[in-house]
C-alpha cells in the first residue's frame, strides 16, 4: 500500500534528531516538507536545510538514509529551497524543549524582522528567565544561533534566531 | 547565440564562492571570538548559496559538471565573480568595508531574484539567500558605522579602505551581453538597475558612519569575463590544489 509506506517512512523520520540539536527531531524543527510517491514507486522526502550553508544537511541526510535503508528499499531525499525554511515551523513543544536545554527558541514570528533588522528584542533567559538580558555577538556556535548573556544571573546563553 | 541562463547563475555563484573563500580564511584569525565566529558563520551561508547555485549552473549547462567540477576544476580565466570579492582580506576594516559594499549589493540581487517567476529553482534558492545575506548586512552595517564613528584611527583606516575598495564597486553595474540576455529573459532587471538604490543605502551607512563618498576613480573591471587581478590564482591555487592532485579524493 503506497499510504502504508509514506506512513512508515514518516514514522521513520520522525525519529531522526538534529545532529547539533540532538534533543529535538527534524521533524521538530520544520525541515521535513513532506513525503510523495513519485511516478516508479520512489518515496521521495522533501528536506529543506535551515540555512544554505548549514554544515548538519549532509549528516542529516546520512542519518535519514541510514534510518531508512533497513526498511524502505526505494525512496530518495530532494533538498527543496522553496518555501525558505523559517523558525515559525518550529512546533511549540520544540521551542520548550529548547527551554530546558539552555537555549532560548526564537521570540515571536519571522514576520516581526526585528531581529533581522538589528532592532532591540527582549530574548528572556532560560535559565533564570529574567528578561534584562543582552546580545553579544549576532552569529554564535551555529549559523542558526545569536549568542547572548544574560545580566540578572549573568549566564551564557545561545538564542536560536528567529528567521 | 543568445547567452544561456548558466552563464548568469555562474556569475551570482562565484561571487558567493570567492567571498566565502575569502572569509573563511579569517577563521582563527578574526580580532575578538565573537567576529571570528561571525565572518566564518557568514562564510559559510555564502559558501552554501555557492553550492546551490553552482549545481544549478552545472545542470542547465548541461554537460555534466557538478559543484566540485565547477569550482576545483575551472581555472581563474574561467572564474566569473566580480574583481571586489577576490581582493585579499586586508586588515579587519577593509574586510568589513567590502562587505558592506558586498552585502548591500547582494540584497538588492536576491531580491530581485526572489520576485521573479520565470526561474523558479532560482528563485527559491534566492529566497532562501536573501534572508541570510540580510542578516549579513545588517552586521556590515553596523561595523563600518562603529569603525567610522569610532576613534581617530579607526575612522581614518575606514576611510582608506573605503577610498580603495571604492574603485572596484562599478563592475558590479555593468552590463553586458549576458546580463542583457538575463534581464531579456525577465530573470532580472540590469546590473545598472540596482545601481541608484544601492547607493542610496551605502550613503546612508557611510553618512551614519561619518565617512565620505569617494569621488570616482579609476575603475577596475574584467571579473565578469574572466580578467581577473593576480589574488584570484593564488587563491584558487590553494583552493584547488587537493582536488587537483587527489582527483575524487574523499576522507
Amino acid at each position: 500500500m503506497v499510504s502504508d509506506r509514506i506512513a512508515q517512512v514518516e514514522r521513520i523520520l520522525n525519529g531522526v534528531m538534529d545532529p547539533e540539536l540532538p534533543f529535538l527531531t527534524i521533524t521538530e524543527l520544520g525541515m521535513i516538507q513532506g513525503c510523495e510517491m513519485d511516478d516508479d514507486g520512489t518515496i521521495v522526502i522533501k528536506l529543506t536545510p535551515t540555512y544554505s550553508g548549514c554544515p548538519a544537511t549532509d549528516a542529516i541526510q546520512e542519518d535519514i538514509t541510514s534510518a531508512l535503508q533497513p526498511i524502505e528499499p526505494k525512496f530518495r531525499i530532494d533538498i527543496v529551497h522553496a518555501p525558505a525554511w523559517t523558525t515559525d515551523w518550529i512546533s511549540t513543544e520544540a521551542r520548550e524543549k529548547m527551554r530546558q536545554h539552555g537555549i532560548a527558541p526564537p521570540e515571536g514570528t519571522s514576520a516581526d524582522k526585528a531581529f533581522l533588522l538589528g532592532k532591540a528584542q527582549t530574548v528572556p533567559c532560560p535559565r533564570c528567565a529574567s528578561e534584562d538580558t543582552r546580545l553579544v555577538s549576532p552569529f554564535g556556535s551555529t549559523a542558526c544561533k545569536a549568542h547572548f548573556q544574560c545580566n540578572a544571573c549573568a549566564e551564557p546563553f545561545d538564542h536560536f534566531k528567529c528567521f | 547565440m543568445a547567452a544561456q541562463d548558466h552563464e548568469w547563475i555562474l556569475r551570482f555563484g562565484d561571487d558567493a564562492l570567492v567571498l566565502a573563500q575569502r572569509l573563511s580564511e579569517w577563521c582563527s584569525h578574526g580580532p575578538a571570538l565573537e567576529e571570528d565566529i561571525a565572518l566564518s558563520n557568514i562564510a559559510l551561508d555564502l559558501l552554501g548559496q555557492a553550492r546551490a547555485l553552482l549545481t544549478l549552473a552545472g545542470q542547465r549547462e548541461g554537460r555534466g559538471r557538478d559543484e566540485d567540477a565547477l569550482a576545483y576544476f575551472r581555472t581563474d580565466r574561467e572564474y566569473r565573480n566580480a574583481l571586489l570579492v577576490e581582493l585579499p582580506n586586508g586588515h579587519f576594516g577593509d574586510t568589513i568595508v567590502r562587505q558592506m559594499l558586498f552585502d548591500q549589493f547582494a540584497v538588492l540581487r536576491y531580491e530581485a531574484l526572489a520576485n521573479q517567476t520565470v526561474d523558479r529553482e532560482l528563485a527559491a534558492i534566492a529566497s532562501k539567500a536573501l534572508k541570510e545575506v540580510r542578516y549579513h548586512a545588517a552586521h556590515s552595517a553596523q561595523w563600518v558605522v562603529r569603525l567610522g564613528d569610532g576613534t581617530e584611527e579607526s575612522h581614518q583606516r575606514a576611510q582608506a579602505s573605503l577610498d580603495v575598495l571604492w574603485s572596484y564597486t562599478a563592475e558590479l553595474f555593468e552590463d553586458d551581453a549576458v546580463s542583457q540576455a538575463c534581464s531579456d529573459a525577465g530573470v532580472m532587471p540590469l546590473n545598472a538597475g540596482f545601481e541608484a538604490s544601492w547607493t542610496a543605502q551605502v550613503e546612508a551607512i557611510l553618512s551614519e558612519a561619518t565617512l565620505s563618498c569617494p569621488e570616482s576613480s579609476a575603475l577596475h573591471t574584467g571579473g565578469r569575463n574572466g580578467r581577473h587581478t593576480e589574488h584570484l590564482s593564488y587563491m584558487l591555487a590553494e583552493m584547488q590544489v587537493l582536488p587537483r592532485t587527489y582527483p575524487g579524493a574523499a576522507w
